[in-house]
């Protein structure tokens, strides 16, 4: 009898390479190029191009006291962007921190999005939310926890209802590494693969949590392997390559679609600015770092791709970047003058109905003087 | 160590005798012509049953809750009538039981999770506070999450410290909740077609002591409640005793003792705690100026503290002695000893005679 043999996963593993279609050069890996149409890589320009403006925009918002706190997207928005261009209408999306843009590509309007983040009148959320957790049931895009992780086992039950119902639609769950290590993130993966919910779990590994680096959070040697011991597909791609994120997200949609099961996404990606507005990310991570990642931006790879294409020339480069940044200076503006809530909505929508501990508190608040600071 | 049910039938989940008296308690049911006799268990299957065929939205999940029908067999029979795709045998996990559910609930299902025992509803706590409750309100009324959480509490029969626990205040604070505990079979019925049909999310607590212990007439099909309800279970005029679940029973066998000492006792059931019904306990607070708290979780932060705090904005006046709390120890629950921690007659009637003559 011999001894068992124990060893870890190898190099060669498929879940440890990391899927790319993009080269350094603009042009692309012909074995693996999902050919997107070219409407579609205009459009998946123009959203980037738009998002990266947006976060700029509120940064600088925050910076000057008009918004609360902020967490962008910056390098990290391949994901979201092109998981909006693939999904449907039935489909339903559970954003983490960073993929609130899904919901922008969707069609959710750009003033109720900026309104979200302002947290006054304009905002379908009656300003109850932090900026950056959004959501918008027209369509259907669900918030997600601070806490971290239980939107994932949303995002399953929201599927496997989908498959009780035996509609053809996908439920679509974001994460970032930290999540891998809450019990929540096990709870998805497990429920996903034992009742074969149509769903896709995608983590967009930044390579920070706050000031945690994933080598804190697991020493597997890629997140994507996990998947392989919950007994679904697992993929690592280049979450900083558009074209490689549509062609992997558009194939576990049609495997969730046709009733082939959940998969699992590691998108590999990093984290360009700091957490939130909150963090300070110079007093964890190196400059040289940073400056490694930059020459990855996957807004300049786009871009060289579609020079590259002649989908796209500088001087049309520069006029989109106007027109944007009018778009969203005008959507500030038009949000920035509502007024806040009003006062009584504080305790509306706790129960569908008021009860009668509240119908008194409302009584309470409404004689009460007016609240200091920021209230209503 | 999770219990089998035969195990705690061994261990003596015995009725008391004066456990079996509820027709006066129900007020459902009434117009009914002949009406079957149910014990607790019966009477939530059939709930669940009849919640089933009026709406294929209704889904059950948990463990164990399929082929076996439930460690305490409250589903039995719904596998095998309804299939696997809507009585669903889960993993091992109340965190994934829940935040699934509350994925079907945003998807349109109506989820009906069992956790096993509340014992090991913690896990699920997250998803219960954070988000179940949450829901409606963070989205600006957009999302709700229709899920009724169905879970055995209390003790009394033998389970030890993780099979026996009453955490319904840990609930009842946070804001979002509904939160249900019937005593008798048909407002159990009554009470879960209720919680079903309301649109917030409820925690529907079963005291598992009285489970096959409390019979009783139960009406067929369809009954009307509303949730936020108490009973006056027993009238009296002197001291008001404020209980629910299996502790009924014991606030019932003091006032019968009570009584031949010449102390009236009238039982309120509260079978809704959250939102109570206060206009029941201040209207009675009212009439006889005393009043008794009982229940089986510990005293400190315990739902009698918040019951005691209402009586004390809303009545004070009216108060002829200090509110007493007779409740369980605020120690974690005890094996051996735990009828010396629950709140039994034993402890409930020298609080009444006190409170009666002070």
């Amino acid at each position: 009898m011999t001894t068992p043999e124990f060893h870890p996963f190898l190099e060669t593993d498929p879940d440890i390479a990391l899927f790319r279609v993009l080269r350094d050069d603009g042009s692309t890996d012909p074995a693996t190029d999902p050919h997107m149409p070219d409407a579609t890589l205009k459009r998946a320009y123009r959203e980037m191009r738009r998002l990266r403006i947006l976060d700029a925009r509120m940064i600088v918002l925050q910076r000057q006291g008009r918004v609360g706190f902020y967490g962008a997207a910056h390098g990290q928005e391949a994901v979201p962007i092109a998981t909006g261009l693939l999904t449907q209408k039935d489909d339903w999306v559970y954003q983490a921190l960073r993929e609130q843009s899904v919901m922008l590509v969707r069609g959710f309007p750009l003033e109720k999005f900026v309104a979200q983040i302002f947290g006054n009148s304009g905002d379908v959320l009656k300003g109850r939310q932090m900026p950056s957790h959004p959501s918008g049931r027209e369509v259907n895009h669900v918030s997600w926890s601070s806490c971290i992780g239980p939107q994932l086992t949303h995002a399953v039950g929201t599927a496997w209802s989908m498959k009780i119902k035996k509609q053809k639609a996908v439920s679509i769950g974001f994460c970032g590494d930290g999540a891998t290590s809450q019990g929540d993130f096990h709870n998805a993966m497990n429920f996903a693969a034992v009742f074969k919910a149509p769903c896709v779990l995608v983590c967009q590994n930044n390579q920070w949590s706050i000031s945690v680096p994933t080598a804190r959070q697991t020493i597997t040697k890629t997140i994507a392997l996990k998947a392989r011991a919950y007994g679904m597909p697992g993929i690592r791609v280049d979450g900083n390559d558009i074209l490689a994120v549509y062609k992997v997200m558009g194939e576990a949609m049609k495997r969730a679609r046709e009733g082939d099961g959940p998969s699992f996404i590691e998108a590999f990606t990093y984290r360009m600015g700091a957490h939130s507005t909150s963090d300070d990310p110079t007093r964890y991570r190196s400059n040289d770092e940073v400056e490694a990642w930059a020459k990855k931006d996957p807004l300049d790879r786009l871009r060289r791709h579609m020079v590259h294409k002649k989908l796209l020339t500088d001087a049309q480069d520069k006029a989109l970047e106007e027109e944007l940044t009018a778009e969203v200076a005008a959507a500030v503006t038009a949000v920035e003058a509502l007024p806040p809530p009003p006062r009584e909505s504080l305790l509306e929508d706790v129960y569908a109905e008021m009860p009668w501990h509240l119908k008194e508190q409302l009584l309470e608040l409404q004689n009460a003087p007016p609240a200091p600071g920021h209230g209503g | 160590m999770r219990l089998k049910r035969g195990v705690l039938r061994r261990r003596g989940l015995v009725p008391m005798a004066h456990m079996i008296r509820l027709e006066s308690v129900s007020e459902a049911g009434t117009g009914a012509m002949t009406m079957p006799q149910m014990n607790m268990v019966q009477a939530i299957t059939d709930g669940l049953r009849h919640a089933m065929k009026r709406d294929e939205r209704v889904v059950i999940l948990g463990e164990d809750v399929g082929k076996v029908g439930g460690v305490f067999r409250v589903t039995q029979g719904l596998y095998e009538e309804f299939g696997d795709e809507r009585v669903i045998d889960t993993p091992l996990s109340e965190g994934g039981i829940m935040g699934c559910a509350i994925g079907m609930a945003l998807h349109g299902l109506v989820p009906i999770p069992e956790i096993q025992f509340a014992d090991f509803i913690y896990p699920a706590y997250d998803q219960i506070v954070s988000e179940l409750a949450k829901l409606r309100y963070r989205s600006g009324g957009e999302y709700s999450a229709k899920v009724v959480i169905r879970t055995p509490i209390g003790g009394g029969i033998r389970g030890g410290l993780y099979h026996s626990q009453s955490p319904e205040s840990l609930f009842i604070h946070v804001a979002g909740l509904k939160v249900v505990c019937p005593s008798n079979p048909a407002d159990a019925k009554g009470l879960l077609l209720a919680a079903i049909r309301d649109p917030d999310p409820v925690l529907f607590f079963e005291p598992k002591r009285i489970y096959r212990a409390a019979r009783g007439e139960v009406p067929e099909g369809e009954i009307t409640m509303e949730l936020g309800k108490a009973a006056v279970a027993r009238e009296g005029a002197h001291v008001t005793v404020i209980a629910w679940g299996a502790m009924l029973y014991e606030a019932f066998a003091a006032a019968d003792e009570a009584s031949k000492k010449g102390v009236e006792c009238e039982v309120i059931d509260l079978r809704t705690l959250w939102p109570v019904d206060i206009d029941t306990i201040v209207a009675s607070v009212k009439k006889t100026g005393r009043v008794v708290v009982v229940h089986e979780a510990p005293k400190t932060c315990g739902f009698g503290a918040e019951l005691v705090a209402l009586i004390n904005e809303k009545a004070f006046l009216h108060l002829e002695a200090p509110p007493v709390r007779v409740t369980g120890f605020d120690s974690p629950f005890p094996y051996t000893l735990e009828n010396d921690y629950l709140p039994l007659a034993h402890r409930i009637l020298p609080a009444v005679l006190r409170t009666a003559q002070f």
